[in-house]
């Protein structure tokens, strides 16, 4: 598979203490993969370790291997919050995603028109393109932010915490939304994530954090009561239910 | 029904120099609002006051005093705002400033009138000398504003996307507060440092709450600050009322009508809210 994403060894100090030693996979192309671990795991900093905000004490992060298209990465963050009264529509924020970054006012073009109609048409909010973006729903906004991330071409979609505060509905419609574009636009998505049963019908690859390590492969290799209790380093217990995981810390 | 004076030739340094100011002040309040920063927007121009205070003191054009002030007082609330809280650092900022300014002033010896005209502005009292400088520093304010249009809107709307971006969020935050420094600099002699705050706000807010089209917004914003600022002129000049009265209450009014056209929209389903049954 062609890897667009490469963790060789990762370590990460935050103020002398070390939060995250030795951590290495690969996302691939059209691939679904998933950072799972409790809160204050950790994943928020891997993230950033991968968006190169944060500086890495050991390893190395390789994006677009082989050079194609490196560094093509569309980024959610975690819990937005969007100003009610900003003057912006849901077509203004996915236009900001394709020049957002660029000087001067926005030269109107045809391209330009039909790249933020395709973006939006992708996640199904073209609905409710003209709509204050304030004003949507936490599941609207998600979508909206994913068509912003989305509209440049990313070969790497890179998403944190994304079903946070969401509904049970609008959880498994971005799920869904999230398993289509990798299968159908063959980009690579990761995201993260303290629930790993939403994400099972989808999920390729599991990147389970806790205490400060990472186990990663298939579901079924990693979330095993043996496998996290070696990475959590006390007895762990996995309990598979109707076809849901279960992770208990035991003391 | 107004008098015809008021357009005769004394008068057409004052309606220029308005109609720049209006023009800043709609654009740099736009992003004020947006920002949140309407607090800074209150503080570098009431902080200039100290620069004009001491510029005069010094006998240098006040404008001098004011760029220098309220662009150090721009830099200060944006590099010390990362650390500790915005809103606090602004403040201290502000008291600072004013407690110079009180002692610049009272060691000048024309404490009552200078205070009161940069406080309030003069705007009847704009030479010509003063109108080229205004307008230079109107168009650079008018070009910082332009020129990062997309970055603000980015950094403002989702400073955590910005980031991952590429597009510095602190960068940006000190970029506009030095542009909204130099517009403070020529406003602030010709409608004063407490008007220059309504007229950045009211407008704006008013504005945001009419539109989501953001390049709509930006424009109704300058619209209703120019209304605002001619209507105010000619209203002073009528009644000899002072001019901030005209312009705080243009301001005030301007945002609640701006309120009520929105409750209006969307009170009649507006744009949206047209789910399938689910």
């Amino acid at each position: 598979m062609f890897p667009l994403l490469q963790l060789d060894g990762v370590g990460v100090r935050l103020g002398g203490r070390q939060v995250l030693s030795d951590v290495s996979f690969t996302v691939g192309k059209g691939e679904f993969a998933a950072i799972i671990g409790p809160n204050g795991a950790g994943k928020t900093t891997l993230i950033r370790v991968i968006l190169g905000l944060r500086p890495t004490s050991a390893g190395r992060v390789i994006k677009g291997v082989n050079g194609a298209g490196a560094g093509r990465v569309g980024y959610v963050p975690q819990k937005i919050v969007i100003d009610s009264d900003i003057p912006l529509r849901a077509w203004d924020v996915v236009a900001l995603g394709l020049d957002g970054h660029k000087l001067g006012f926005p030269f109107p073009s045809r391209r330009r028109r039909e790249q933020v109609e395709q973006a939006l048409q992708d996640v199904g909010a073209l609905g409710y393109a003209d709509a204050r973006v304030g004003e949507l729903s936490g599941g609207e906004q998600q979508r909206v932010l994913i068509a912003h991330a989305l509209v440049s071409r990313p070969q790497l979609l890179l998403l944190d915490e994304p079903l946070a505060n969401l509904d049970l509905r609008s959880e498994q419609e971005i799920v869904t939304l999230l398993g289509k574009l990798a299968r159908e636009h063959e980009i690579a998505v990761l995201l993260s994530a303290h629930d790993m049963n939403p994400l099972l019908p989808v999920m390729d690859r599991i990147i389970y954090v806790a205490n400060g390590k990472v186990a990663t492969g298939s579901t079924d290799e990693v979330v095993t009561s043996e496998g996290l209790t070696r990475l959590y380093g006390h007895p762990v217990d996995v309990l598979r239910v109707r076809g849901r995981v279960v992770v208990v810390a035991g003391d | 029904m107004f008098s015809s004076l008021m357009f005769t030739g004394l008068m057409a340094n004052t309606w220029i120099a308005a109609t720049i100011v209006a023009v800043i002040a709609g654009m740099t309040g736009f992003f004020a609002v947006l920002r949140g920063e309407a607090f800074a927007a209150h503080a570098i121009p009431n902080g200039a006051f100290a620069g004009a205070a001491g510029a005069s003191l010094l006998g240098v054009n006040v404008i001098w005093g004011l760029a220098v002030v309220a662009i150090a007082s721009a830099l200060g609330i944006g590099a010390l705002g990362s650390k500790a809280r915005h809103d606090v650092v602004t403040a201290l900022t502000l008291v600072l400033m004013l407690g110079l300014g009180a002692l610049f002033v009272s060691i000048s010896n024309q404490y009552a009138q200078q205070a009161y005209s940069l406080l309030f502005g003069e705007v009847f009292g704009v030479s010509s000398a003063d109108v080229p400088l205004i307008a230079v520093l109107g168009v650079l304010a008018l070009a910082g504003i332009g020129l990062a249009f997309r970055p603000l809107m980015l950094t403002s709307a989702m400073p955590e996307v910005a980031e991952a971006r590429g597009v510095s969020v602190r960068g940006m935050e000190i970029y506009f507060l030095v542009v909204m420094a130099l517009a403070t600099s020529m406003t602030v002699p010709v409608v004063g440092a407490l008007l220059l705050f309504s007229l950045m706000i009211g407008p704006a807010a008013a504005a945001r709450s009419i539109t989501a089209r953001p390049g709509l917004a930006l424009a109704l914003s300058v619209a209703i600050a120019l209304i605002t600022v001619w209507l105010s002129i000619a209203l002073s000049y009528q009644t000899n009322w002072p001019l901030g009265f005209f312009v705080g209450v243009g301001g005030a009014l301007f945002y609640l009508a701006g309120l009520a056209a929105r409750g209006l929209a969307g009170l009649g389903g507006g744009t949206r809210r047209v789910h399938p049954a689910a």
